[in-house]
């Protein structure tokens, strides 16, 4: 059967602030372009989690008004705190870098933002369609990318059509903009495809946890911004939490560790947990209720594992690309701003050649040049990274050099049973036999509780959309050597491994999927020790249903 | 035939429920609206009969604020002809509600009015009765199997016994049960299409519609927290625990 099509000029994977940022930047340049902006969640900011701190600038040349009515969630930021944690108990007050300065940042829910800039943009005229996935690329005669193919909806799990069967439409367009955000699937296969990450370092990663609580009257300061280091992390994984006080008494907390750590065993969600109940940060907690919480893997490369951001017919904006500020732990503005210089530069030429230079000439590249070495940094642990970090910034990033990444999946060391669990203090901690476990005691409990707060929701009845390669592996060489990994870092609980009773009485290892949970943060994609777990996207409209991350 | 088709917003099922601090009511800043799940599959039951070439026109209604357009483009998009909403900023409730339609019903002649049997919502499956009552028409509730022939329906309907068929004559009322159909997923160009498709906007207020004898609403309130359970170590603690808080 033919597969029905549509056609525009230009088709935005994603409505995240880059996808939104170049839709309406497009319209205002040119309003007669036709643009479409498909999202996979239900609704435009549903699968959204950021932190987030914002730096206002780019807002402010989209749309120069938007002080005039600012998104739901808009606190003024008021004191910044960088704390490092020594253990459970104590704190110590350290200098806050200069990047992490926040005045006249604004705190937000970048969830209630993308939701407030697509109005915005479809009475501009761009069609935003949410409940839409993009399965795949479609290609012209030639090998350009000429649009992309909405995934089918009503397949069953065994493949077979359901009685509601509804084959997805191909969106054909001039351009093709991905705007996917960190670890698109689209963009993951175009890359490759295109070979744009051959004369780069690998990408790197980590994964951030977050959840936002409503608490009694009177506990919160709106506007106060905390950060901070060190425990419940080891000093050789890269992280740190943060806790934003917004307004009606909400808060904003969320942890943040790099997906090149090392420990087999390490669990962030775990850790994550543990982090609310330093004796610094339970008081705030302890009484308040959860509204919303989830997970979402964020993109730590910068300039050096920048791919080319240009491919026949298609280009990369946003955390797509990868232009988050890792020292300024922040990425929205370069995202607002990589989304409106790509509008700019297809008002001109009404293709996408070209982008990738002038991304690289613009203050976007720039900003992330002038940091490109902290991050890497830590490689050699919490100390060494602080004072590379130092350097680095006094230097303005005038260094002679430019360190190295590596890729987050080869970073895994192998299980030693006599070195492990017992030395690593905390997260790792499952009873309390072991040092540096901690008695829980506010929600959730487990990670299952912790995926109701972020009330996703798929089919049962749909293809698997977590593709493990060879199973086999997990059980005759990832226990082994891994200890399986991806039942630890997943924050939802999608893989286990269950023994089943064979026939003859003995029992076998099998990798269980419970593809329901999944929230996706694309962590399993990127960790995974073997590159075994490929994401793809599941039924358009599926996946968590955040409420203000 | 034209059907009507009562299609309430509603908070989205796969949204947790959250109550104001101050009690005043739930959360619906930055929560995810849909159509009420039993209004879809009246929609879609009203669809097929078009398709069947029993009904010539289905026309969806909802009472909502203002902003409720998107809402009623989706129902237009999944394939009604054409739209009513009846803006008034207040939630109504059903009395209200069934008057409202009533008004509709005047004024559009369906032969036909399909409603889902409860909005999740508020849960109170009150509107298609009272509807039926105010119009003075034959009621069909909590319909699972829907035939229309001529000017009679035989409805199939969920009733606590088992299964109860009836035969109502037509125009009548129905009410959806979860059984009936399997609503449609909406495709991209019927999106595109709804665009062009005709709401037509009423004031509640100029309806003319008696407010009397409304339920007053004092406070909300979560249900109460759980108590942390105790580990015991054997039956016997058991027994002893239970009988020293004189459960046993």
């Amino acid at each position: 059967m033919q597969r029905e099509t549509m056609e525009y000029d230009v088709v935005v994977v994603g409505a995240g602030p880059s996808g939104l940022a170049f839709a309406i930047r497009l319209k205002q340049l040119e309003p007669d372009t036709r643009v479409c902006v498909i999202e996979k969640a239900s609704t435009v900011g549903a699968h959204i989690l950021s932190g987030a701190v914002i730096e206002p600038a780019p807002l402010d040349a989209l749309l120069p008004q938007w002080r005039d009515s600012p998104p739901p969630i808009c606190v003024p930021a008021a004191h910044d705190e960088f704390l490092l944690l020594r253990d459970a108990r104590r704190a110590t007050r350290l200098p806050t870098p200069p990047q992490m300065h926040n005045a006249g940042n604004f705190i937000v829910s970048l969830g209630a933002l993308c939701a407030w800039l697509a109005p915005q943009a479809e009475a501009l005229g761009v069609d935003v369609f949410p409940g839409f996935a993009a399965a795949d690329a479609v290609f012209d005669d030639n090998g350009a990318v000429a649009g992309v193919r909405i995934g089918d909806m009503g397949v069953a799990k065994d493949g077979s059509h359901k009685p509601g069967y509804t084959q997805g439409i191909d969106i054909l367009a001039k351009l093709t903009v991905l705007a996917e955000g960190c670890r698109g699937s689209v963009s993951k296969t175009l890359i490759a495809k295109f070979g744009l990450d051959k004369d780069c370092d690998p990408q790197t990663y980590g994964i951030g946890l977050k959840e936002l609580w409503q608490l009694p009257p009177g506990r919160v300061r709106a506007g106060h911004i905390t950060h901070t280091v060190g425990w419940p992390l080891d000093h050789q994984t890269y992280g740190g939490s943060f806790i934003y006080q917004l307004d009606k008494d909400r808060i904003a907390i969320g942890l943040v560790a790099g997906l090149d750590y090392s420990d087999p065993l390490f669990r962030p969600w775990e850790a994550f947990q543990q982090l609310k109940h330093h004796a610094r940060i339970q008081p705030l907690l302890e009484g308040g209720s959860i509204i919303s919480a989830g997970a979402r893997a964020l993109i730590e490369g910068g300039i050096q594992s920048l791919p080319k951001l240009e491919m026949p017919g298609a280009i990369l904006i946003g955390d797509a690309a990868g232009l988050m500020n890792v020292p300024k732990i922040k990425g929205t503005h370069q995202a607002i701003r990589s989304g409106m210089l790509a509008a700019e530069h297809y008002a001109e030429r009404h293709a996408g050649t070209g982008f990738d230079a002038r991304l690289r000439a613009s203050n976007i590249a720039k900003e992330l040049r002038k940091v490109r070495n902290i991050r890497p940094g830590f490689h050699g642990g919490l100390w060494r990274g602080l004072a590379n970090a130092a350097w680095e910034t006094v230097t303005v990033g005038r260094s002679p050099w430019t360190l190295k990444n590596h890729a987050d999946w080869s970073s895994l060391d192998k299980l030693d049973p006599p070195a492990t669990k017992a030395n690593r203090p905390g997260p790792n901690a499952t009873s309390p036999r072991e040092p540096g476990w901690i008695e829980r005691t506010l929600p959730p409990r487990d990670r299952l509780a912790g995926v109701y707060f972020a009330a996703t929701e798929h089919d049962e009845d749909q293809p698997v959309h977590l593709h493990v390669l060879d199973t086999d592996i997990c059980v005759d060489r990832c226990t082994i050597e891994y200890g399986n990994p991806c039942t630890r870092y997943c924050p939802a609980s999608v893989y286990e491994m269950v023994e089943d009773l064979q026939e003859d009485g003995s029992k076998a290892l099998r990798l269980q999927i419970n593809s329901a949970n999944c929230v996706h943060c694309k962590t399993c994609d990127i960790k995974d020790p073997y590159e075994n777990i490929t994401w793809v996207t599941p039924e358009g409209g599926s996946g968590p249903n955040y409420q203000n991350l | 035939m034209k059907i009507l088709v009562a299609y309430k917003r509603v908070v989205d099922y796969n949204v947790r429920i959250q109550v104001k601090p101050d009690g005043s009511g739930v959360v619906t800043d930055g929560v995810k609206l849909s159509p009420n799940p039993f209004d879809d599959i009246a929609l879609e039951e009203a669809l097929r009969l078009r398709e069947k070439g029993i009904a010539e026109e289905v026309i969806i209604a909802t009472i909502a604020p203002a902003d409720a357009q998107a809402h009623l483009r989706n129902g237009l998009a999944m394939g009604a002809n054409r739209a009513i909403h009846v803006v008034t900023p207040d939630a109504v409730q059903p009395l209200v509600a069934a008057r409202a339609l009533l008004k509709l019903i005047e004024k559009e002649q369906p032969g036909l009015v399909i409603l889902g049997k409860q909005a999740i919502d508020d849960d109170c499956s009150q509107t298609g009765q009272m509807l039926a009552a105010l119009w003075d028409r034959p009621q069909a509730t909590f319909a699972s199997k829907l035939e229309v022939s001529g000017d009679k329906a035989t409805v199939t309907r969920e009733v606590d016994a088992g299964l109860e068929t009836i035969e109502v004559d037509l125009p009548a009322v129905v009410t959806t049960d979860l059984r009936l159909n399997e609503p449609r997923f909406i495709k991209l160009p019927d999106i595109m299409k709804a665009k062009a498709k005709k709401i037509d906007t009423i004031e509640l207020a100029s309806l003319g519609i008696e407010h009397a004898g409304e339920i007053k609403t004092t406070h909300y309130a979560p249900p109460a927290k759980r108590s942390r359970g105790v580990m015991v170590k054997d039956v016997a603690e058991l027994v002893g625990l239970l009988k020293q808080k004189g459960l046993v």
